[in-house]
């Protein structure tokens, strides 16, 4: 808009100034562009200079890296396809895969069923709502290594409040983080608990389906599952699609509190550095494909066939975001 | 909302209408009510869920040595002073240190370099907006693990590792998800005020802190938020640079190997666990209105 201002307002200078005028004006007109991109450059550089420094050269460098044997202190050393053939007979690989495909199906899917109905019940209920909103989101809130120290000391197997419950009721409660079949489970009661950020996305896309809808629906005699089926879903689906994309990008990166859950649980001592040293506790049972990749790298120092896993991770994850960008209409179009 | 056609059929029926019609009003307001207690009892149950974890922490932190890992959860006797104890016997103030230090800095640099991005990208016009924008969502959904290895042997190179520095200078060049999350505060504002602005005079720097900055408070408020916060609870980023280095340890990653490192008690970890909820708890109440937007903003556009 300011361009075609200043333009024309240097277009009826040249005019007035008559013939010899016309010499000057492509200058004047480049000088301004020229200034117009520098102002835009000065805006958006530090942003494009960071996306070269910390995604693309880190991103061709890993490319590069996995045909090489790279380590903290020597220069790397080409090796070919050896890296990409180890991929093959990983069988740890294999467990981390499958744990990590076992959290998108199970995990996800009940995070964004649960933000729905906690959004449903939240914008059902008139008084006290806002109250109600703020207590179901505040565990957002909470840092994952404290909800999961929080997670892990309430589901002590012996002494837990859980179990101990479970047991006034005479359920005997399973082992938890201790047990190779109940660790993945008790993770997403904790992804669960966590549920407020998701669930706040949904009440806004809740209140945003028209009422109408649902009054012309009811006076078709659709009762509440029909009237949810295809008034509410069909109305939701879009937030649906992003919050199942970005669900599976998170769990694609799920790290903290696997890591947290095993080295609590175990109860080794356990360091820093040394941390990595229960991971996947109980026998692997949380051994996710980023705590594989970090163990791989920075506690077996084999950085080459890390950027195997790296890249691999990088193919996957871009796929995914592309099921979200096909609809990146819907995304930058939201211009008002 | 079952009872409502009830009334409707009965109106039309004539002498009867009032008796049928106050019976069909007192089912349908005891229905509401039913409604209203099952609302509330499944609410309330909700709520307690959600809080019990927090609570058992906040119980526990104030318990005795003795007490700390039996099947209570009510302390006999409370001890305040688990949270000085706390201070005292472990290098918590240091880990407090640094991710205060790591959380602000972070977030300021941020937003020297993020909220003029938005502004391009929102508010200037320009041949590769698009495909800049769409890279910037790309990083933004990018797992940190892809870019690890190699930006770990350039901070190595630099002799960075071991501090929080290899997190904090990054923020130079901003964030790709506060552009991103500015950027979508910064598009709903009238393109009006700014091309006002540009007639009067103004140059592309004025009209953002003259015009953009007052309107974009809100949106910058979630923005610097969202990044105190992912600082605050980061653990990969402190794990894989100061792992060796505990001088250099945040809360999140001193609290993972608090009760074997320092052989302290559950009941202080708790407490120093406490500790680290509460800033976060407290910040969240004073700016919760910012802080929703910000979360709407970002889920629901898409």
């Amino acid at each position: 808009m300011s361009a075609v201002l200043t333009d024309t307002a240097g277009g009826a200078d040249r005019t007035a100034v008559g013939p010899l005028g016309g010499a000057t004006r492509p200058r004047r007109w480049s000088a301004a562009k020229l200034r117009r991109r520098l102002t835009v450059l000065a805006f958006i550089g530090p942003a494009l200079a960071g996306l070269g420094f910390f995604f693309v050269y880190p991103l061709l460098a890993a490319i590069y890296f996995s045909f090489n044997r790279v380590d903290l202190i020597n220069p790397p050393e080409w090796v070919g396809l050896a890296n990409w053939k180890f991929l093959f007979h990983d069988l740890n690989v294999r467990q981390a895969v499958s744990n990590t495909l076992w959290f998108i199906v199970v995990m996800v899917p009940a995070r964004i069923v649960g933000a729905i109905v906690t959004a449903m019940l939240l914008n059902r209920v008139r008084r006290g709502r806002s109250t109600y909103r703020t207590l179901f989101y505040l565990p957002a809130l909470a840092p994952p290594v404290v909800a999961t120290l929080a997670f892990v000391s309430l589901l002590k197997p012996g002494t837990g409040p859980v179990n101990t419950l479970l047991a006034k009721v005479g359920i005997e409660g399973p082992l938890w983080f201790s047990s190779p079949d109940w660790a993945k489970p008790a993770l997403v009661l904790l992804a669960l608990w966590g549920i407020g950020d998701l669930m706040i996305i949904f009440v806004a896309a809740l209140l945003d389906v028209p009422t109408e809808l649902y009054e012309a629906a009811s006076l078709d005699g659709a009762g509440p599952w029909q009237q949810f089926r295809n008034v509410t879903l069909p109305s939701i689906s879009p937030v649906v699609l992003f919050s199942a994309v970005t669900g599976v990008i998170a769990t694609l990166q799920y790290f903290t509190q696997a890591a947290v859950a095993a080295s609590v649980a175990s109860g080794d001592a356990v360091t820093g550095g040394g941390i990595s040293g229960t991971f996947g506790y109980p026998e692997g049972s949380t051994f996710t494909y980023p705590l594989w990749l970090y163990t791989v790298g920075f506690r077996n120092g084999l950085l080459g066939y890390s950027s195997v896993l790296a890249v691999v991770l990088f193919v996957v994850a871009i796929s995914v975001t592309l099921v979200l960008l096909r609809r990146f209409n819907a995304f930058a179009g939201s211009t008002r | 909302m079952t009872a409502a056609p009830m009334t409707t059929p009965s109106m039309a029926l004539g002498p009867t209408t009032a008796v049928a019609l106050r019976r069909a009003n007192g089912k349908r307001r005891r229905n509401n009510a039913l409604i209203f207690v099952a609302e509330h009892s499944v609410a309330i149950a909700l709520s307690i869920m959600f809080l019990a974890p927090i609570g058992f922490l906040l119980l526990t932190s104030f318990m005795s040595n003795d007490q700390q890992l039996t099947a209570d959860m009510w302390p006999r006797t409370w001890h305040p002073e688990n949270y000085a104890n706390v201070f005292e016997r472990t290098p918590l103030p240091s880990y407090l240190l640094n991710t205060v230090i790591y959380a602000v800095s972070a977030t300021g640099l941020m937003l020297l370099a993020s909220v003029p991005a938005a502004y391009a990208l929102s508010k200037l016009k320009w041949r590769g907006r698009t495909s800049v924008f769409i890279a910037i969502i790309c990083v933004m959904m990018l797992p940190p693990q892809v870019v690890t290895v190699p930006l770990y042997l350039m901070w190595a190179n630099f002799g960075l590792t071991g501090s929080l520095w290899p997190l904090i200078l990054p923020m130079l060049a901003g964030d790709a998800f506060s552009i991103f999350l500015l950027r979508q505060f910064l598009v709903t504002i009238p393109d009006e005020y700014l091309d006002a602005a540009r007639v009067d005079g103004c140059g592309e720097w004025r009209a953002l802190l003259k015009v953009v900055l007052p309107i974009a408070k809100p949106g910058i408020a979630a923005a610097a938020m969202f990044q105190f916060f992912y600082c605050w609870n980061d653990y990969y980023g402190p794990l894989l640079y100061t792992s060796e280095n505990e001088g250099a340890w945040t809360l999140s990653l001193g609290l993972a190997s608090f009760r074997s490192l320092h052989h302290v008690d559950w009941n202080l970890a708790t407490a120093a666990t406490m500790l680290t909820l509460i800033p976060v708890v407290i910040l969240f109440f004073f700016a919760q209105k910012a802080f929703v937007q910000g979360v709407t903003l970002t889920g629901v556009k898409g």
